[in-house]
């Protein structure tokens, strides 16, 4: 019983000393503060009908029992009632009206693509966050620097992000400074967030993304704009740099990455990493895009469908070993199914080439 | 990484399949076997010494009667919740554990198959066949119907959910499951990113239950508009059968979006199309959007048939008809309809404009009115009325206030800015487990202790309903009120192990409330088998509630044929009016009745279902084509059985009936 | 009780005889089936652009053979509305014969479709391509594989009607496939027009 009391004060403690964790609701920065406000103000919103709803669900039951004193009031022909059924459907539409008007002010106020040039905050900060099969890269274009599994971003101005991912979707979350967004293959997309505040925020990945996700996390450290030069100098005086060759490396899967710098970074590298040409010899998309505004490649485009593969290379196991598959002719199934059908029945037809390298 | 899968090999004959496959080095899956196996064998020694064999053939697994198929419903989601729920235990310890650099008990390779299973398993194979079940069992009696419209397809319909449920446990003991979450986004879940069967298993488990759910669907819309006795009109039903209606209704419009999406993400996988890889064109974002746009309206598949047991419950323990009949019929059907134009709040952080999100999040929102009228009407038909507070009674109180306070944080979660915010966060799994506990389960024990007198002729045991509600009650609070703590921290779902140790006593705490739902499961088991064991003591007759609606002018149990007589029905509950009027059964001039007859197809057809469904995972193909045409050609066969019904005689119904009609 | 004064049961006179439920049942499923090709016809709208540095539709569809594999459908159409007719006459052997060249038309309409696939997969131009051949290869397929349900239902009747005649449960199989027919036709329409027509324009 003794040990029992002291694990429930064991946990009322841990509890209340981690208070301070409530990043949603005490977040430090703009675009945290207003999304705050408004879970708060559709919460109070909402309480104007919720309360009333648990109070009867509660008082009625007890009120109305079968086996009160008075059973006077019990009057089984009340089931319609014109007054009733204009308060029950008009308090909600009156509540959802306000919180309407809200959604749509803030919506477009929070819109994660608006940059944040109306807080006249100072000079915004570029950043390209790359999700990769585990961990964050994070590019800062302006610097010609770049980290990994680490934000560094000055406190009181706008970070930019521009968000893509090497595999699969992820979310780049950073609950201290608000909102999320994904980041896909292929595509950019674009969150706008600050901090008010210098300070060291968790972030990560919010998207189950494999093997190791509960990895993808990385610290935010927001700071002064002496020492996020001095942090950027740091970086840049030593270290590797990236180009394709030594992107393409570090987007191989692993599992709890370590934090680790750039010195330079190659141009336009972000670029093809979001229309999925960093690798030699693979169309861009924004040229295949093009292509297709003008009726595809044609028949003699037929053969280059290698230019255009890219998952295929990044094959992985369930435990996120890299799966070394031959480029093979895409065709080679369907080919072998019209012409020869038996042929995937025998052992030696490589019906998708997958072999364990691990 | 230390592990590997076992490496791809392909024979003629096994496929993929090889012995590396079958997981003997993992102690808690053989250990899980052992348990099943010796408790398997039990099962059958038993039945084999009580030669019970021949029925359970007989009776139920070739009966096309639509009271046994939904018993069985029910039975199965039983089944499958200790399974599901097993799974929720051990996400619960490892988070427990797994704080501050432990990494718990579970790898992330494990880990991430159990959260996919308890997902896939309490949404299509726990929650699915329990509305199913109790849509099947009431609502054809409740239109004075005899059987379903279709009883075969009914059948056929309950063994391919079966088909797909075991599809889904044999995965636990040869290969593995799926590691992508319950709703498999690809390129995660495309033929790159998840090689290996599991992600198979899933694709096929789901197809081959959702053709079922799909026929159970058409088969219920056909019974309400066909099979109503004469003189009901729609707007007389019962509100059980109007949400069973809008249930299928649903059923019809979202699932087949399901099963066109699943057969794309399966040519992905099978036969290198490229509708959702990153390369080629392809788009996962048509996924999402496809997946959701069945996705929304499926919670409302699950929920609305609850409404519809509240709705009965609440007006039999007030003696009172149900308040605002008609408010209550539109309501349910805007829900219908919005339910449809809500699907991409699922993912308002993807990138969207703020006009789409704005028009999203407010659709959304705008569904809490006629969900909010719903509720008001429930308190209304309490209000002024005879409330006994039985256990049904119980549950649909604790479901008025659980299922108020997930409607609140629901509407929060469709508030876009916030959302950005709380998207994939535990708020997020807080909110709709609150939901479908508050709703769906609370509806099901509910319905469970309200119909099983009906259902089997004797009541349940009082005192372990309450028990299993005052566990389950409090548990579920317990569980889950911690997750909204973590949830507003910013904790995100689906994580295996985390850094900071100070989440971790609310994941104890959260490991605690499922201990205490285990002991409401537990008391509900318990109940089953007090009830069963005392059945003597506790017999009722065709009426114990005191109740309004057509379903209780049988006898308890129903005969087959469930009415002797044919009904004529003017106004809404018929029962009621049956017992305004002083209406007594006639007990001469039966006439032979007119009954389906049971057939072994519908359980044959399932079952080479499943082997097709294996043979496909492993790339068996020589057993895929030799099963699928086995398929063919029995469905085909048994469209040359002309002879699928047969008359009870007279003297039959006569005897059944002197054993004591209901009113 | 509001309603009580109008509301009343008793036991029917007669014994009640529901009219079938199949016509609607099968209408309904005929619903559902088109929601899965409503899915596909989205899929095809929103990736059918994407080529992928392959060919596209002007490369790869002929007009004229489409044209061609369109009026076999639409016609096998028309004699199932004959078949149809002649069965509500009551003559078998009408019936059969109708039947039977629907059927014909329906198999000569899939070995063009077959032979289409074949030939685009034997230049390259198989669904592994692009994503415009993938949501082309799963929506013409689809269809196809609809159709060739179809001619397989419609030989199992043609052995029913022949052994059993016009009975009643036979007229209503009859009733059932027709629907199903006329159905696929519809979307074939569809599939005419949106796969084939605009995109060659």
């Amino acid at each position: 019983m003794l040990r029992l009391r002291t694990l429930l004060l064991a946990l009322a403690g841990a509890i209340a000393l981690s208070g301070c964790q409530y990043h949603v609701l005490s977040p430090q920065g703009w675009v945290g503060d207003q999304q705050r406000n408004l879970l708060i103000i559709s919460t109070l919103l909402m309480l104007i009908v919720i309360i009333p709803v648990l109070v009867m669900s509660v008082y009625f039951p007890l009120k109305y029992r079968a086996d009160r004193e008075d059973t006077s009031d019990y009057d089984p022909t009340f089931e319609h009632s014109n007054k009733i059924e204009v308060a029950i459907w008009g308090v909600p539409i009156l509540i959802i009206v306000a919180l309407g008007w809200f959604t749509y002010v803030y919506t477009h106020r929070l819109d994660p693509y608006r940059p944040l040039d109306h807080l006249e905050a100072g000079d915004p900060i570029e950043v390209q966050a790359v999700s990769l099969d585990w961990k964050w890269l994070f590019i800062y274009p302006e610097f010609g620097v770049a980290s990994v599994n680490e934000l560094a971003i000055p406190a009181g101005r706008p970070v930019n992000f521009s968000l893509t991912s090497s595999t699969v979707m992820n979310t780049l979350s950073i609950p201290a400074l608000g909102g999320m967004v994904y980041s896909m293959t292929g595509m950019e997309t674009k969150l706008h967030l600050i901090a008010d505040e210098t300070g060291t925020f968790p972030g990560r990945s919010a998207h189950y993304s494999g093997p190791g996700f509960s990895h993808m996390t990385f610290d935010t450290l927001s700071m002064t704009d002496e020492d996020f030069n001095a942090w950027v100098a740091e970086i840049k005086a030593d270290g590797p740099t990236l180009d394709r060759a030594s992107y393409l490396e570090l987007e191989k899967p692993t599992i709890d990455e370590p934090v680790h710098s750039y010195a330079s970074v190659e141009e336009g590298l972000f670029r093809r990493i979001v229309e999925m040409c960093v690798e030699d010899g693979k169309v861009c998309m924004g040229h295949m895009m093009m292509q297709d505004e003008m009726g595809g490649g044609g028949l003699e485009g037929i053969p280059h469908a290698e230019a255009y593969s890219y998952d295929r290379a990044r094959t992985i196991d369930g435990f996120g070993n890299l799966i070394d598959l031959p480029e093979v002719e895409v065709k080679a199934f369907h080919e072998a199914f019209w012409n020869d059908p038996d042929a995937i029945c025998r052992p030696d037809f490589v019906f998708a080439e997958k072999k364990s390298n691990g | 990484m230390a592990n590997a899968q076992p490496a791809e090999t392909f024979s003629p004959i096994f496929g993929r399949l090889t012995f590396e496959w079958i997981p003997i080095h993992e102690p808690i899956l053989v250990a899980t076997f052992a348990g099943v196996a010796l408790g398997g064998l039990a099962v059958l020694a038993l039945m084999t010494y009580f030669k019970l064999w021949g029925p359970l053939w007989r009776d139920w697994i070739v009966s096309v009667d639509h009271k046994k198929i939904g018993i069985m419903y029910m039975v199965l989601g039983f089944v499958m919740m200790i399974r599901g729920f097993a799974d929720a235990l051990m996400m619960r310890a490892q988070q427990a554990m797994a704080a501050g650099g432990s990494e718990g008990w579970l790898p992330p390779h494990h880990y991430d198959q159990v959260f996919t299973a308890h997902g896939v398993i309490m949404i299509f194979f726990v929650a699915m066949p329990f509305v199913t079940g109790i849509m099947n069992y009431v609502m054809p009696m409740q239109i004075g119907a005899r059987d379903v419209a279709f009883p075969f397809l009914n059948n056929f319909s309950f063994w391919m959910t079966v088909s797909g449920a075991l599809l889904v446990n044999i995965s636990l003991f040869i290969g593995e499951f799926a590691r992508v979450g319950w709703l498999a986004f690809p390129p995660l879940s495309g033929s790159s990113y998840s090689t290996g069967p599991g992600m198979d298993y899933y694709l096929w488990a789901l197809q081959i239950a959702g053709v079922g759910t799909t026929l159970s669907g058409i088969n219920l819309i056909a019974t309400v508009l066909k099979m109503r006795a004469p003189g009901m009109k729609l707007m007389d039903m019962p509100i059980f059968t109007w949400t069973a209606l809008i249930t299928n209704v649903l059923i019809v419009a979202a699932f087949p979006v399901l099963t066109a999406t699943l057969a794309l993400l399966t040519l992905d996988r099978y036969a290198d199309f490229h509708f959702f890889t990153n390369d080629f064109g392809g788009n996962a974002m048509m996924y999402i959007n496809l997946i959701w746009i069945w996705g929304h309206p499926e919670v409302y598949i699950l929920i609305i048939p609850c409404f519809g047991v509240f709705s009965e419950i609440v007006s039999t323990f007030s003696r009172k008809p149900i308040f605002g009949y008609k408010t209550m019929v539109w309501a349910t059907a805007c829900i219908m309809v919005l339910s449809f134009v809500v699907w991409l709040h699922h993912f308002f952080t993807m990138g969207s404009g703020a006009s789409v999100n704005t028009f999203f999040g407010i659709t959304t929102m705008i569904i809490a009115v006629p969900t909010g009228v719903k509720i008001f009407n429930w308190l209304f038909t309490m209000y002024k009325g005879s409330v006994r507070l039985e256990v049904p009674m119980l549950w649909t109180i604790g479901f008025l206030v659980t299922f108020t306070i997930g409607g609140m944080t629901g509407v929060l979660l469709a508030v876009p800015p916030v959302d950005f915010q709380l998207h994939n966060t535990l708020f997020l799994i807080a909110h709709f487990h609150n939901v479908i506990i508050g709703g769906v389960v609370f509806a099901v024990y509910a319905a469970v202790s309200y119909w099983w007198p009906k259902a089997f002729g004797f009541q349940m045991s009082d005192k372990w309903g309450k028990r299993s509600f005052w566990f389950w009650f409090i548990g579920f609070y317990v569980a889950f009120m911690p997750l909204y703590a973590l949830g507003l921290m910013g904790v995100t779902r689906r994580m295996n192990s985390y850094v900071d140790a100070g989440w971790q006593p609310y994941f104890i705490i959260a490991a605690c409330g499922a201990v205490l739902i285990l002991l409401g499961i537990a008391c509900t088991f318990m109940n089953f088998y007090v009830s069963i064991r005392d059945r003597k003591k506790n017999l009722v007759g065709g009426d114990p509630w005191d109740a309004r609606t057509l379903e209780w002018a049988t006898q308890s149990p129903p005969a087959p044929y469930n009415f002797p007589f044919d009904l004529e029905v003017k106004g809404r509950e018929a029962f009621w009016t049956m017992k305004q009027q002083g209406f007594k059964w006639p007990t001469e001039n039966y006439k032979p009745i007119h009954m389906p007859k049971g057939t072994a197809t519908g359980v044959v057809l399932s079952a080479i279902a499943m082997i097709f469904g294996f043979a496909m995972v492993w790339y068996i193909w020589w057993l895929a084509i030799l099963s699928f045409a086995a398929m063919v050609g029995i469905g085909i066969a048994h469209t040359f059985n002309y002879k699928r019904d047969y008359y009870i005689p007279v003297d039959e119904v006569a005897a059944t009936e002197a054993k004591g009609a209901a009113v | 009780m509001s309603h009580s004064q109008t509301a009343s049961v008793r036991v029917a006179d007669h014994e009640v005889h529901h009219a079938s439920p199949t016509p609607i049942g099968f209408w309904i499923y005929l619903m559902s089936d088109c929601i899965i090709f409503g899915a596909l016809f989205a899929t095809y709208a929103v990736l059918g652009g994407g080529f992928a540095g392959g060919p596209g539709p002007k490369d790869l569809f002929e007009p004229g053979f489409v044209a061609i594999e369109t009026a076999l459908l639409l016609f096998s159409s028309i004699t199932f509305g004959l078949a149809m007719l002649q069965a509500d006459k009551g003559k078998r052997d009408g019936t059969m014969m109708w039947l039977v060249i629907t059927g014909l038309l329906g198999a000569g309409f899939i070995a063009m479709e077959l032979y289409e696939f074949r030939h685009l997969i034997h230049i390259g131009a198989g669904p592994d391509r692009s994503a415009f051949l993938s949501s082309f290869f799963a929506l013409v397929g689809t269809h196809g594989l609809h159709v060739t349900g179809g001619i397989i239902w419609l030989v199992t009747l043609l052995t029913q009607i022949k052994a059993h005649g016009l009975t009643t449960a036979n007229m209503r199989r009859l009733g059932t496939l027709s629907m199903f027919w006329h159905f696929l036709d519809l979307i074939w329409i569809g599939v005419f027009s949106f796969v084939y027509l605009v995109r060659l324009i």
